[in-house]
């Protein structure tokens, strides 16, 4: 064990050469500066000052499984298990989640998931019926389709444990759907993720053009406005 | 202050490793297929791989209604406590993987095939992706 983190230091050492030279601290300068001192408070703010502290982008879509950081690439098993890219050949893409449109791709039969778990005929039980639901915020209104969730839900996924059935009688928002409340059940776990790019397929109906956002209390009040 | 000056160089030296070996050592999960559900009850104690299940795979085959409304999957990771006993009973997985609708029940390496210590958790869910903690509303609002 002792042994294996030596030579891992060894090895990130060699690798990491190149970035403590960009940094400016390289192993000689190290040596260097122990004789004669000098100021590095400029190294430590740059340190601090990374362009982006917090953006993380997907470096890596649809990886793999023995390459995808959960599937242990010791099991034998794992390298029998299908990697997602050979199985979304030909199918629609989407910009977030599988990187796949999973709606378009039973609306142009690309795929034909099965309704029943045995019997490979039986029909899925579609009703189409849009529920609008109007925002207080500038952000266009949301529609529920009934149509693109009944293509893969039975009634009794929703009803009556996640939304009464009656327009209006649910109270839905943002932050609760981020939690995994509500829409958020299943939107960013399995179906379609909340992200910037996903905000419009659930936003669609834009405001009434005469809508204007509301002003808050305390610029009504403000003297000075 | 010249000591404090080459402490503070090594310190950077130190978190360059340390980034590093992070790096190598702790595994990169961030790139896993989204969807993907590790399930970690029992395994772990049990001195198994964790479960994999990758909702992807199945979807392709199956709509939702036949897992969650026909054999009573409920919507929560880790939530309908499976364990072999119920699997082996044709309950939960054991409904397919029998041998008749899908591969059966000794190859384990295929679904006990996580990174041990793994938790129970959904793969590239956004509240995982979130930087800090959901937003939380105003009273009453
Ligand atoms: C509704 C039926 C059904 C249920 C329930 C089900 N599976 Fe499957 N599963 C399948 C089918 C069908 C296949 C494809 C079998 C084949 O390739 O012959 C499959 C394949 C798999 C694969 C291999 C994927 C690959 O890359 O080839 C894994 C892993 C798996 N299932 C895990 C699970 C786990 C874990 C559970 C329970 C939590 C489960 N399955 C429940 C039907 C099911
Ligand atoms: C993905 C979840 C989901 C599924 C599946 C689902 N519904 Fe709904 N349903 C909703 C939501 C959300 C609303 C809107 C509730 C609201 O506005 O508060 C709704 C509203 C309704 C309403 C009231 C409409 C109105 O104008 O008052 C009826 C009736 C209804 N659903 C019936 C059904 C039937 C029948 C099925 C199965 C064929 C079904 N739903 C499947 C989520 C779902
Ligand atoms: C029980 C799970 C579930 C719940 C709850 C749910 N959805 Fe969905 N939704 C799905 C699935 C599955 C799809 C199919 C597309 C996918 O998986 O990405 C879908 C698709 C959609 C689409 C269609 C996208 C398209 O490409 O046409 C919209 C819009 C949508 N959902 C909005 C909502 C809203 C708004 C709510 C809450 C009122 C909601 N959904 C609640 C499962 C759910
Ligand atoms: C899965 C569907 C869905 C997606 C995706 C989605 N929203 Fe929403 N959003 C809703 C629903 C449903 C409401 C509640 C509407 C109502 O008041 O009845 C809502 C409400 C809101 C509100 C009003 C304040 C509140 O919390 O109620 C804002 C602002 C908002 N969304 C912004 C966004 C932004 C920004 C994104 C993209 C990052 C986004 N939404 C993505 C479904 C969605
Ligand atoms: C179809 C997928 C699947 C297959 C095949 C499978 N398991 Fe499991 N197994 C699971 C799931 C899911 C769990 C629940 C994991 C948890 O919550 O920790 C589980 C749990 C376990 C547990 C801990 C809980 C308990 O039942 O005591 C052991 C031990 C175990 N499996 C051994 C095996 C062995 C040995 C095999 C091969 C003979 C096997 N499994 C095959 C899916 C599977
Ligand atoms: C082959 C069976 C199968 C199919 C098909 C399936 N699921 Fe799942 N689902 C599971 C299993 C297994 C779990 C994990 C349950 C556990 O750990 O106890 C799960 C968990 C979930 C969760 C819980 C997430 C959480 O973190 O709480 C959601 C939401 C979900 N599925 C949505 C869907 C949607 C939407 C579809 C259809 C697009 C779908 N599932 C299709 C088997 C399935």
């Amino acid at each position: 064990m002792k042994n294996k983190i030596i030579l891992t230091s060894a090895l990130a050492l060699v690798i990491s050469g190149p970035a403590f030279s960009a940094d400016g601290v390289s192993a000689e300068e190290v040596t260097a500066s122990a004789a004669t001192p000098e100021p590095v408070v400029v190294a430590q703010v740059a340190g601090a000052n990374v362009f982006n502290r917090n953006l993380k982008k997907v470096k890596v879509k649809n990886a793999p499984p023995p390459e995808d950081g959960i599937h242990d690439p010791e099991n034998e098993g794992t390298y029998v298990l299908q990697p997602p890219l050979e199985a979304y050949q030909g199918l629609p893409t989407s910009p977030y989640g599988n990187y796949v449109d999973w709606v378009k791709a039973i609306d142009e039969k690309k795929l034909q998931p099965r309704w029943d778990r045995i019997d490979s005929s039986e029909e899925a039980f579609v009703m189409d019926l849009d529920v609008l639901r109007e925002v207080k915020a500038s952000v266009p209104d949301v529609i529920f389709p009934h149509r693109q969730h009944t293509e893969w839900l039975a009634c009794s996924n929703c009803h009556p444990a996640i939304f009464i059935p009656q327009k209006g009688a649910n109270q839905i928002n943002m932050s609760g759907i981020l939690l995994g409340q509500k829409c958020g059940v299943c939107h960013g776990k399995v179906s379609f993720p909340i992200t910037t790019k996903s905000c419009k397929k659930c936003h669609s109906q834009p405001k009434p053009e005469d809508w204007t956002p509301p002003l808050s209390e305390a610029t009504l009040k403000n003297p000075w406005r | 202050m010249s000591s404090s000056t080459k402490h503070s160089k090594w310190r950077y030296v130190l978190l360059g490793v340390t980034a590093w070996l992070a790096a190598f050592m702790i595994p990169q999960a961030a790139h896993a297929e989204y969807g993907d559900v590790v399930i970690n009850n029992y395994a772990d104690a049990a001195g198994i791989r964790p479960a994999v299940f990758p909702h992807w795979f199945h979807r392709i085959r199956f709509r939702c209604k036949v897992c969650h409304a026909d054999l009573g999957f409920q919507f929560k990771a880790g939530g309908n406590k499976i364990d072999m006993a119920k699997i082996i009973d044709g309950k939960f997985c054991g409904a397919c993987h029998n041998g008749e609708v899908a591969w059966s029940v000794e190859n384990c390496a295929m679904c006990h095939s996580g990174v041990p210590g793994t938790p129970t958790h959904f793969h590239g869910s956004t509240v995982q992706s979130l930087i800090a903690p959901a937003y939380k509303p105003l009273e009453g609002k």
